[in-house]
């Protein structure tokens, strides 16, 4: 039984990482709060006063808000549909008997391992460019005229990218659980004379349901915050085609050096990530009981 | 009979999914070819595969004009530096949370997840002010600082969920034996956590190292990692694909081979145990 004095030692030594991890919430995000109640502006110091919610009134009634709002909705829901629908049919398919299982299985992983600044510019300059491109060669090979995908469809081509850099993600996780799937029962639905899409609707999606959840809450936060892959290929453009909230609290903040309302939409960015969090906090903490 | 079909089935299954497995990791491979083309030959309107002059040409260049060198010391000393510097605050913590619970462990596991669930970017303006008045904006004590709190709740969930499948028998055997605290973690519980530690130290390592929205902001020149290295190439310069592909193949080769051997850690750190 733990006694008195590892109890004690135990606070002492979780001490360290809760205070840090307090510090490190709590007075940022003082700090973001204060500052979205201020005109604070950098390229104008001195000048700062209480500004009340005129910030917020601001970032609701910028026009890049709404399409910033829709294009980040747009950006996850895109992705996550993709991911999913692809990551359930690969790792349906991956968990097949074939030859060089582990081979493919790196070959499909290796996405999710590149940085996304590279695979960003990969995708924007030797496959995507219109003139130089390999779809564009492609495109000619098949007599087609080349597609200008940044021009002509900015965020899709975003969404592509990031759906490439997140489908490991999803095959690893729901292939792991695909695993774990029992195959008796596979096999007596099958003796039972059950088809194919009856065992793979009845018993493999029900199967794969709580990793799809925790492949679509995990997902979720990491897409909302997107940041490397719009910097380095559309800038957010054109016009505000691909700008997302946190591309436009970037925009305001670092580029336009209105700290005021860059902050005020930091709020709106951390109130939405919670909103999604909450969801995710709930359904690890159940599956923790088991 | 049933033998020849589930071999021609075998079959089947290993085309269609080596197909796709090549087609996934196509811009990766495509990459990796182009490096070796000359500037020339890497715009060529009708591409060719494995049929060109292979050169090195492009890596000498890459490295004589942009401190390749610079950059890549830069992203392991903060990858190395903040992963270590989390685990030497996190290995206590989960050590005190999986073998002395109190009533509140799961609050306080499920509150240090939450932290992870902050967006950067609404916490960026005062990060960017606190290091730029401490002095710690584009030095690598900083950005090791700032990855080292980013991470911190996924290192000590990780060590969290390896550290209970611990039987804590064992660590009450040497208790009666008279083993000191320290000496309980350092000769008992840390030899057995070693494979869990490991592989936490692998997984973030590769998030440290991919980590790209607190180094692009946090960063000028002397501490920018890769990803700011690989930035730079964002604005067109002429003919510039091959050694774009140069730098992008330098930048993602370490990873990518450290990747591969954690796989599996890879997917139960990033679920938080959640998926076995």
């Amino acid at each position: 039984m733990a006694t008195q004095a590892s109890r004690t030692a135990g606070r002492l030594m979780l001490s360290p990482a809760v205070v840090l991890l307090f510090l490190w919430m709590i007075v940022p995000l003082a700090m973001t709060i204060y500052f979205s109640f201020l005109r604070y502006n950098l390229l104008m110091p001195g000048t700062e006063e209480w500004a009340g919610f005129d910030n917020y009134h601001y970032f609701f009634t910028d026009p890049a808000f709404w399409p910033a709002l829709v294009n980040t909705l747009t950006l996850v829901i895109g992705v996550l549909v993709i991911t999913v629908v692809g990551g359930v049919a690969l790792a349906v398919l991956l968990d097949q008997p074939m030859w060089g299982q582990g081979i493919v299985r790196i070959l499909v992983i290796a996405p999710f391992l590149v940085m996304p600044s590279v695979s960003a510019l990969v995708w924007k300059n030797m496959l995507m460019n219109p003139v130089n491109g390999l779809f564009a060669a492609m495109a000619r090979g098949l007599g087609l005229p080349p597609y200008d995908f940044f021009a002509d469809a900015p965020l899709a081509s975003i969404i592509l990218i990031v759906a490439w850099q997140w489908l490991p993600f999803a095959t690893l996780i729901l292939l792991t659980a695909m695993q774990s799937l029992d195959q008796e029962q596979m096999e007596a639905a099958e003796m039972d004379g059950a088809g194919v899409f009856w065992r793979f609707w009845h018993l493999t999606i029900p199967h794969l349901m709580r990793a799809i959840t925790v492949v679509v809450l995990i997902q979720t936060i990491f897409l909302l915050s997107v940041f490397a892959e719009i910097l380095v290929t559309t800038n957010g453009g054109p016009g505000t085609a691909s700008t997302t909230l946190t591309f436009l609290v970037y925009v305001q903040s670092m580029l336009q050096f209105d700290v005021g309302l860059g902050s005020a939409g930091g709020i709106v960015a951390v109130i939405l990530a919670n909103i999604v969090a909450i969801f995710l906090m709930r359904m690890i903490g159940k599956n923790l009981e088991t | 009979m049933a033998r020849e079909a589930t071999k021609g089935r075998k079959a089947v299954t290993t085309l269609v999914a080596w197909g796709i497995g090549l087609v996934i990791f196509f811009p990766i491979l495509w990459t990796v070819l182009t490096s070796f083309k000359t500037e020339v030959e890497a715009v060529n309107p009708h591409p060719s595969f494995l049929f060109f002059d292979w050169t090195f040409e492009n890596y000498r260049t890459v490295n004589e004009r942009s401190d390749y060198f610079v950059h890549f010391a830069n992203s392991s000393a903060i990858a190395l530096g903040s992963t270590l510097l989390g685990l030497i605050i996190a290995i206590p913590a989960a050590w005190s949370m999986a073998f002395v619970p109190g009533k509140r462990t799961k609050d306080l596991l499920m509150w240090m997840l939450s932290t992870k669930m902050m967006p950067a970017v609404g916490v960026l303006v005062p990060i960017y002010m606190l290091a730029r008045d401490s002095g710690l904006l584009d030095t690598r004590t900083g950005l090791i600082i700032v990855l080292t709190l980013v991470n911190l709740p996924i290192i000590v969930w990780m060590l969290y969920t390896y550290f209970k499948e611990i039987p804590g028998e064992i660590l009450e055997a040497a208790r009666m034996d008279g083993a000191t605290l320290s000496s309980e973690i350092l000769y008992v519980l840390t030899p057995m956590a070693v494979p869990g530690i490991a592989s936490t130290l692998l997984l973030n390592i590769i998030l440290a190292w991919n980590e790209s929205f607190w180094t692009l902001n946090l960063t000028a020149a002397n501490a920018a990692p890769l990803t700011a290295f690989i930035a730079s190439y964002s604005s067109p310069e002429g003919l510039f694909y091959a050694k774009l592909s140069a730098a992008s193949t330098m930048a993602i080769a370490p990873i990518l081979i450290l990747g591969w051997f954690s796989q599996k850690q890879l997917v139960r750190g990033l679920t938080f145990g959640a998926v076995k």
